[in-house]
């Protein structure tokens, strides 16, 4: 759906990391973690194209006066990269914002019998939040964040009141361990009893890590993928992934904003 | 009382003269959410091929101030599955669709123009002979005349439906162009296509898109297709579908006084993908606050 929305908050989280709250209509509530919305940034030119962001959370505001509306909401966190974002960061609480969404296919929950491990990189822990809050009603869930340095490392706290074991891992040594967060990954498998999910977004560095960590040690694994896009919609093709048996010769796109923006990571095709 | 919006190109039956552009509404159903299928002119699917085609590899797409530079390399699902899959949507949409389709070769030009002729739900054929991104995917037999003359002939003898080539502006005399594919049977000419350019990573020394180089659209291209519509408007006698940069009523009615018949929106349904419905409407509005009985007496009433 196309809607107009209301900012109701947008603050700094992290150095260069930005939280927002909007409004959302009644049937927003039906967005599934891992879906996404193309926010339009400006109604003029520049930026032309909307930017996609994960969506963070979704929630309802209880009304303060009796008798009032209570109003849905959904959050964003997202990173300044170009011009889009730093405009959207420029934002104030009561400006609007025309938003497509919820777009594209979400997480699938999978079985409750099992632990559940979410690996993200930096700005990769957007879509990752409300898929922990669903997650945790049925299953055990692990936190794997990864960043350079400690300001990549975001909202771990929300994830720790949602009852989430989190570990941490900066390459610089500046939060948690120092290295990959795929480590801290590995750690954890090695030592798993039972059966297992990994749910992962960040880097496609980081991604293509875990998908050979997921092949390797026959674990299911759904990954989010970011691509670049135009229209959200499927139709521009901007965005699309190379799916595993993908060559010149036998064309396998897949269409990361319909078709995605979540995979099983044995459907893609991926670096050797 | 509610102006006159309908336009007949070249026997198609518009009831507005707001259509879609190739590549930039999928096959139609992706947008039946957002718009109103029945509210627009015609709607115009993307580019088939014989067979179904990859397209490049990514970054595919990239935007600049005022426009948006891509590279997708037209890829499509093929004609076959364009049949099995595709055509049974249109069937219950009472809008004209259109169905963009390239060749390799001047054969397989006219074998997709045969295929397509047998399909009822097809109202009309674009051939794009203009397409920036692929090495024979239009673009030889669109900078050419004689190789653009002989693709639209071979496509004239293969089907009796109306039959539209789209243009490229990368030519030195878009007229031209526009010249030998009249003569040679087109009923119709869509102009423009995309403006090959190019944007570099400047941290990365690299391009930014994976082809290098890559089609431009959107609103940035709004002078150049105008002043090409006005150019070719005043060469031919078949109408003209004016294409480029078109974001609301006031761009599309610029093309119509340049000369078009009627317009397609392209890059502005990527932003909004209720873009089309919406100019229509506007379009109308205009007319009526202007005092506009019919928009047809708009179409090429440029003053100069």
């Amino acid at each position: 759906m196309q809607f107009t929305s209301m900012i109701l908050s947008n603050a700094e989280v992290s150095p260069g990391y930005w939280r927002m709250r909007m409004t959302a209509p009644q049937q927003f509530a039906s967005a599934t973690p891992g879906q996404f919305v193309m926010v339009r940034v400006s109604g003029a030119i520049d930026p032309l194209l909307r930017r996609p962001f994960g969506i963070f959370d979704v929630g309802v505001h209880a009304p303060v006066q009796s008798g009032a509306v209570p109003q849905p909401y959904f959050e964003m966190l997202y990173r300044v990269v170009g011009k889009g974002t730093a405009m959207l960061s420029a934002l104030h609480e009561t400006d609007v914002l025309d938003i497509l969404g919820p777009l594209g296919t979400g997480f699938n929950l999978g079985s409750p019998d099992e632990e559940k491990l979410i690996v993200g990189g930096g700005v990769g822990l957007a879509p990752l939040y409300l898929l922990a809050r669903e997650l945790v009603k049925r299953s055990p869930v692990r936190l794997f964040a990864g960043g350079r340095t400690r300001d990549d490392i975001l909202c771990i706290t929300e994830f720790e009141r949602l009852g989430v074991e989190c570990y941490t891992a900066t390459e610089d040594g500046s939060l948690g361990e120092c290295g990959l967060v795929t480590e801290a990954l590995l750690r954890r498998l090695d030592v798993l009893k039972g059966r297992a999910t990994i749910y992962a977004c960040g880097p496609h560095g980081m991604l293509n890590a875990v998908a050979a960590t997921a092949e390797a040690r026959k674990i299911p694994c759904q990954v989010s993928l970011e691509g670049y896009m135009a229209c959200g919609v499927g139709a521009c093709l901007g965005c699309v992934a190379p799916g595993r048996g993908h060559s010149a010769e036998t064309p396998d796109f897949r269409c990361v904003c319909t078709e995605g923006p979540v995979f099983e990571s044995n459907e893609l095709k991926w670096r050797d | 009382m509610k102006p006159d919006m309908s336009v007949n190109l070249a026997g198609i039956m518009l009831r507005n003269p707001v259509m879609t552009a190739s590549g930039t509404f999928g096959y139609g159903e992706e947008f039946a959410e957002y718009v109103n299928l029945e509210s627009i002119g015609a709607f115009v699917t993307k580019g088939l091929s014989l067979k179904p085609r990859a397209g490049n590899p990514t970054p595919r797409i990239v935007e600049t101030p005022g426009g948006m530079l891509n590279a997708i390399g037209l890829q499509n699902v093929g004609i076959d599955a364009f049949i099995a899959k595709k055509v049974p949507f249109l069937r219950n949409v009472n809008t004209p669709a259109i169905a963009n389709f390239f060749g390799n070769t001047v054969d397989e030009y006219a074998e997709l123009a045969r295929r397509l002729d047998e399909i009822p739900e097809v109202a009309g054929l674009e051939v794009n002979i203009s397409c920036p991104n692929v090495k024979q995917g239009g673009i030889v037999f669109g900078t050419d005349p004689g190789c653009a003359a002989s693709v639209v002939s071979a496509c004239r003898a293969a089907t009796k439906k109306p039959l539209i080539v789209k243009l490229s502006p990368n030519v030195t005399d878009v007229v031209v162009m526009a010249r030998a594919c009249e003569d040679a049977g087109a009923d119709s000419l869509s102009l423009i296509n995309t403006l090959t350019g190019m944007a570099i990573d400047l941290g990365r020394r690299r391009p930014v898109l994976a082809n290098i180089t890559g089609g431009f659209s959107g609103p940035a291209i709004k002078p150049i297709a105008l002043r090409m519509v006005w150019q070719v408007a005043k060469a031919v006698k078949v109408p003209i579908i004016g294409i480029g940069g078109i974001m609301n009523a006031t761009d599309a009615l610029e093309f119509i006084l340049a000369g078009a018949t009627a317009v397609q929106v392209g890059t502005a349904s990527f932003i909004n993908p209720g873009a089309a419905q919406q100019i229509a409407g506007e379009m109308e509005a205009w007319l009526l606050a202007n005092g506009v009985a019919d928009i047809k007496s708009l179409i090429g009433a440029l003053e100069v």
